[in-house]
């Protein structure tokens, strides 16, 4: 009975030492701020970084412009649930290939887009409506990277 | 005083909530520990892109042993022994009883018992008595050194140029030098050759052992593309010193999945592109430099077989104009742990769609297949519109010499056989049903159809006469 509670003090120092090790062996820190690079930690991106740098959009937007949404707490949200989709997605294997995006990750993307070039747009999606806009990236597939 | 029970009952909760905190806490750490392991495992992997276990060179051609350094590339390679059919093309595994000349127990479906009609296209020509459904790379060998074709005819050492790998037996012969070898080569009987041959193509056929850069090796290719490269204005091509990677990347291909000829009594292999490589081209080149395969049983017309010309088909459609290679799609990039790598298990791109098409294609499935086997059925349609045609014109000629119509009047529908034959076996004899360049396929076909019909309207009597 009185182990008990030493017990579990010991497992959740263990968690935060391996946890702890990890993050630092795996540069989780790099994935709090806005290099590129930090991207590409994972071999899985490597070839999407390689063409951004290829891109139009390489030197006008990094991939938190795109792929998080503004506001400081909107934008770590969706890192965080990514960091954790992505981790468990690589760590078992379950996931498709070619990637494909998920419906939220999409939705970010697309109203990235509209950061910069609303003007643009307003005037081609007022007359049609909210509900049947036209996605950017169905057309301008590869302005941000071709893969 | 606190209760006993009731003391026992908080005890046994802060117990219990311990225990929960506990395993939490191992759970997330089990999870913590395979992400950790995993990204190690990613790390060593893209650390070395390869282990250097074996020292290649220019004198090894067994796979077997270039596997060694490139497992997971040799894996892929041995894999092109799967039998899988698609809808217009792949080969079915065929049981049949070995003999003593044929000792092999499964083939691939009769292509002759498929369509008839090809007998009669074929007439008087070794491919009447045997032809299948082509399989895969590993049995480019075995499928050549027995077929019924080496029994009704007799076949020189040049075939090897393309059914074996013959870098380092080459060398061997020509004393070091690559092309002497490939001239005698040429001129020794099939089967004394074929003594000189070990494996299907290898590793050493496309790649330098050193750098892994591709290389071309068949002297067939460097002098084709020679040839061609001078008709299109630049002569004194070196393709090996000139060719961009991307290049390179359907050149290797091309150094057998093309249209040649045997030249002259020397058998020398020859790609007939001096002209160009559009079939009309290769058409006038074998006018100009006259050349037949062999002399029609039925109509007695010199005429042409194609050869598998998918490097001259592919070269005229969007996806050589878009700058996509063969191996794109017949060899597509896979990701193994940290790694990619191109599959090196050669297949048709509807048996891998996902990696083959939708990298650019981002559409379903079933929509790619749906789209590709649409372009396929219409050329196959054509196509048997097209042998109809030719049967009949080849019919009316048998049907003309019959009635004594003398040689110098058939002199025109025969050459309209020729090329209206081709013309059809161009598309025909090209492994993808039209799909590398559909438009020219159709048009091949078209013309092929219109061929034949002015060889029987030229056989029918003049109007005055009727």
């Amino acid at each position: 009975m009185r182990f008990l509670p030493i017990a579990a003090a010991a497992s959740l120092g263990v968690l935060i030492a391996v946890g702890g090790y990890t993050f630092i062996y795996a540069k989780g820190y790099s994935y709090v701020t806005n290099d590129p690079a930090a991207c590409a930690n994972c071999h899985v991106m490597e070839n999407h970084y390689r063409a951004w740098v290829k891109s139009s959009h390489r030197a006008v937007a990094v991939c938190n412009d795109c792929h998080t949404p503004p506001g400081l707490v909107p934008k770590y949200t969706v890192k965080a649930i990514n960091g954790f989709n992505h981790s468990f997605a690589f760590t078992t294997g379950r996931f498709p290939e070619p990637l494909r995006i998920t419906r939220m990750n999409f939705d970010v993307t697309e109203k990235a887009c509209r950061k910069c070039h609303q003007e643009m747009v307003e005037a081609i999606e007022s007359p049609v409506g909210e509900k049947n806009r036209l996605s950017c990236i169905r057309c301008h597939s590869t302005v941000g990277h071709l893969e | 005083m606190a209760d006993p029970t009731e003391s026992r009952t908080r005890s046994s909760l802060g117990a219990r909530a311990v225990l929960l905190a506990a395993a939490a806490a191992a759970l997330v750490t089990l999870g913590v520990v395979a992400l950790l392991v995993n990204i190690f495992e990613r790390k060593q992997e893209a650390r070395n892109p390869f282990y250097r276990v074996v020292e290649l060179t220019d004198d090894i051609e067994d796979p077997a042993v270039w596997g060694k350094n490139f497992p997971l590339q040799y894996d892929a390679y041995r894999r092109t022994v799967d039998q899988q059919r698609t809808r217009y093309g792949g080969s079915e595994a065929v049981p049949r009883t070995p003999t003593q000349a044929d000792p092999r127990s499964v083939v691939a479906q009769s292509r002759l018992e498929e369509d008839p009609r090809l007998k009669t296209m074929w007439a008087g020509y070794a491919f009447a008595a045997d032809f299948r459904e082509e399989r895969g790379h590993a049995y480019m060998l075995d499928d050549q050194t027995f077929t019924e074709r080496q029994q009704v005819t007799k076949q020189p050492g040049t075939c090897m140029h393309c059914h074996a790998s013959v870098y380092v037996p080459y060398r061997t012969l020509g004393g070091g030098d690559l092309i002497k070898g490939f001239e005698r080569m040429n001129q020794m009987p099939y089967f004394e050759a074929r003594k000189l041959v070990n494996h299907p193509v290898a590793c050493i056929d496309c790649h330098d052992p050193v750098t892994m850069q591709l290389r071309v090796t068949r002297p067939g290719f460097l002098e084709g593309i020679r040839a061609l490269k001078a008709a299109q204005g630049t002569p004194g091509y070196d393709v090996n010193a000139s060719a961009t990677r991307q290049e390179m990347r359907a050149y290797v291909c091309g150094q057998c999945h093309v249209e040649y000829y045997f030249k002259g009594p020397e058998k020398r292999l020859t790609y007939p592109w001096a002209k160009g490589i559009r079939v009309d081209e290769i058409l006038q080149y074998y006018e100009e430099n006259p050349h037949d395969d062999w002399t029609h049983a039925e109509t007695g017309a010199p005429v042409l077989k194609a050869q598998h010309p998918e490097f001259e088909m592919w070269s005229q459609g969007i996806h050589a104009r878009s700058g996509v290679a063969c191996a794109d799609c017949h060899m597509p990039y896979t990701r193994v742990g940290a790694l990619k790598i191109s599959d090196h298990h050669v297949r048709s791109p509807l048996l891998n769609i996902n990696n083959a098409c939708q990298t650019c294609h981002k559409w379903p499935e079933a929509e790619l297949k749906a789209r590709v086997e649409a372009n396929q059925e219409r050329v196959f349609g054509l196509r048997n519109r097209a042998m109809d045609a030719l049967v009949a014109l080849i019919g009316d000629i048998k049907d003309a010499r019959a009635r004594g119509v003398p040689d110098a009047e058939l002199a025109g529908p025969r050459k309209l056989q020729r090329r209206a034959q081709f013309m059809l076996d161009f598309v025909e004899a090209e492994n993808s049903t039209g799909f590398h360049a559909p438009q020219e396929a159709g048009r091949i076909l078209a013309e092929s159809i219109d061929y034949a019909r002015q060889g029987q309207l030229a056989l029918r009597p003049p109007p005055r006469q009727r």
